[in-house]
């Protein structure tokens, strides 16, 4: 299949999307300038910040690391899908903010992203486990002590 | 920065990407994880006119053992090979180098084949590909051929791989019982590229003598560097602290370290001996008692 465009179907927080795209549109811009989903942040574009990570089928990746048309037929979950319902927030959310876990929240979204899945897999985190999963996440405010709080809040 | 204008094929087979690389030579790229080619193309420091994906390609995924050697698919995800029990049992020294590589969502997407391919002088795997006797399966459209670890890395992102050739496997013979591993290494942040790493093996014998060595090194010279005289050193020796400091002394010998703002060449030599001592000390108790 050659294509100057290529069509992308893909579910993202559970909506089917369909769009027609250039093969080097990034899977962070698609998300951000197509969807207009902008809790997914753009920092360094080189797979260093971690402000792009989005669940891609399920695991956190960076979103500026892949282009749009490879998400075809795969499912992508962003920040706006973590919360349950529009007045209430996921439980990882309401315990960032219980223990200040952001301070400009650029790093937010990624970090959240990143932990959900983690949790997953960690039920039951001790701190060096949480600081080596959120290593690929650069956060310029908080010194990541709250972060680490945070996540200890919400497996206690 | 967006990365510039290209052709993207979708290949759903080995045979179909292969095609499309016969066609296109080195104006084309083959796409694995992306997590080395998506930000040197988003800094335009590369723009490959064709990208051949490979991500659907499910027969390039997959580990298997046969015949006492462990065949990994190059498409197999860093995250799978650190989640793999076979891997554990029989290749423990790749479970355990894993975490220092890059970071989890990284990892998710990272392959072994691209990896090797990039063939960055100071990435972790092609050392421990080096170090296990690895051998890669380059295919193109009208050949297939294996290439030993030993003449695969040519020189800084430099490989033996023709403009037409796939890596498409890479094979790890299974070590001997009483052999044990480990891979140690320096890097100024957790999931950095290593300022220096070693990748070393030791197989001992009923009576403790050493019967087989290797050492292989990240970071120290423009490919992953085989410390041979150091690994000699050691057969035919009962492993002690004065072993391990007289193969450390050789292997600091051995190393090529290109030095940078981070490490002295000074700096990166001592870390050689320091790791080496450290990984074979570990080793030769992971010989004796497992893992
Ligand atoms: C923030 C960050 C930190 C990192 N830290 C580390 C680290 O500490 N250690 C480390 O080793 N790496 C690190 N990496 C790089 C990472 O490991 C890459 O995943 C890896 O180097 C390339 O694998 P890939 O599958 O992503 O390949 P790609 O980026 O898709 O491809 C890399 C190159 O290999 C070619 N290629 C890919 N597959 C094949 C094939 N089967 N046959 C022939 N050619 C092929 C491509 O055309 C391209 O030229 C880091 C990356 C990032 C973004
Ligand atoms: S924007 Fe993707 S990692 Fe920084
Ligand atoms: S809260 Fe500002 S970067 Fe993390």
């Amino acid at each position: 299949m050659d294509t100057e465009r290529c069509t992308v179907v893909v579910s993202v927080n559970g909506v089917r999307y369909e769009r027609e795209v250039e093969p080097r549109l990034l899977l962070s811009d698609f998300i951000r300038h197509e969807l207009r989903l902008a809790g997914t942040h753009v920092g360094c574009e080189h797979g260093v910040c971690g402000a792009c990570t989005v669940l891609f089928d399920a695991e956190p990746v960076r979103s500026c690391l892949m282009f749009a048309a490879q998400a075809n037929g795969h499912e992508i979950m962003t920040v706006e899908g973590l919360a349950p319902a529009a007045d209430r927030l996921h439980p990882l959310q309401e315990a960032m903010h219980a223990a200040h876990g952001l301070q400009c929240g650029y790093c937010t979204p990624g970090i959240l992203m990143t932990l959900v899945a983690f949790l997953k897999d960690n039920p039951r985190p001790d701190e060096a486990q949480i600081r080596a999963a959120i290593s690929g996440n650069l956060c310029r405010c908080t010194g990541y002590q709250h972060i680490v709080d945070a996540v200890m809040r919400s497996v206690a | 920065m967006k990365p510039a204008p290209f052709r993207y094929i979708v290949a759903h087979s080995i045979e179909e990407a292969l095609a499309a690389k016969a066609e296109h030579g080195e104006e084309g790229r083959f796409l694995a994880g992306g997590q080395s080619l998506v930000p040197a193309m988003n800094f335009r420091l590369v723009q490959p006119a064709v990208l051949i994906d490979l991500n659907p390609i499910s027969e390039l995924a997959g580990i298997e053992r046969a015949d006492g050697v462990l065949r990994i698919g190059a498409m197999t995800r860093y995250r799978a090979l650190e989640r793999d029990a076979i891997v554990w049992r029989d290749l423990p020294l790749i479970t355990h180098a894993l975490p220092e590589i890059a970071h989890p969502q990284i990892r998710n997407r990272g392959t072994i084949g691209g990896n090797l391919a990039n063939a960055d002088p100071a990435s972790e795997l092609p050392a421990i590909v080096r170090a296990l006797g690895g051998r890669l399966r380059a295919r193109s459209a009208i050949s297939e051929r294996t290439i030993k670890a030993a003449d695969f890395f040519v020189g800084a992102l430099t490989t033996a791989l023709a403009a037409d050739e796939m890596l498409s496997a890479i094979e790890l013979p299974v070590l001997p019982a009483r052999s044990g591993t480990a891979f140690l290494e320096m890097s100024r942040r957790r999931g950095d590229f290593a300022l220096a790493g070693v990748a070393a093996v030791v197989t001992l014998d009923a009576e403790e003598i050493c019967r087989n060595a290797r050492l292989a090194y990240c970071g120290l010279g423009d490919r992953p560097i085989h410390a041979t005289a150091a690994a000699q050193s050691l057969i035919g020796e009962r492993l002690s602290e004065a072993a391990f400091a007289e193969a450390a002394r050789l292997a600091q010998d051995a190393v090529d370290p290109q030095g940078s703002v981070h490490a002295s060449k000074g700096y990166q030599r001592h870390l050689a001996g320091v790791l080496t001592r450290r990984a074979l000390r570990t080793a030769t108790e992971r010989a004796r008692h497992g893992h």
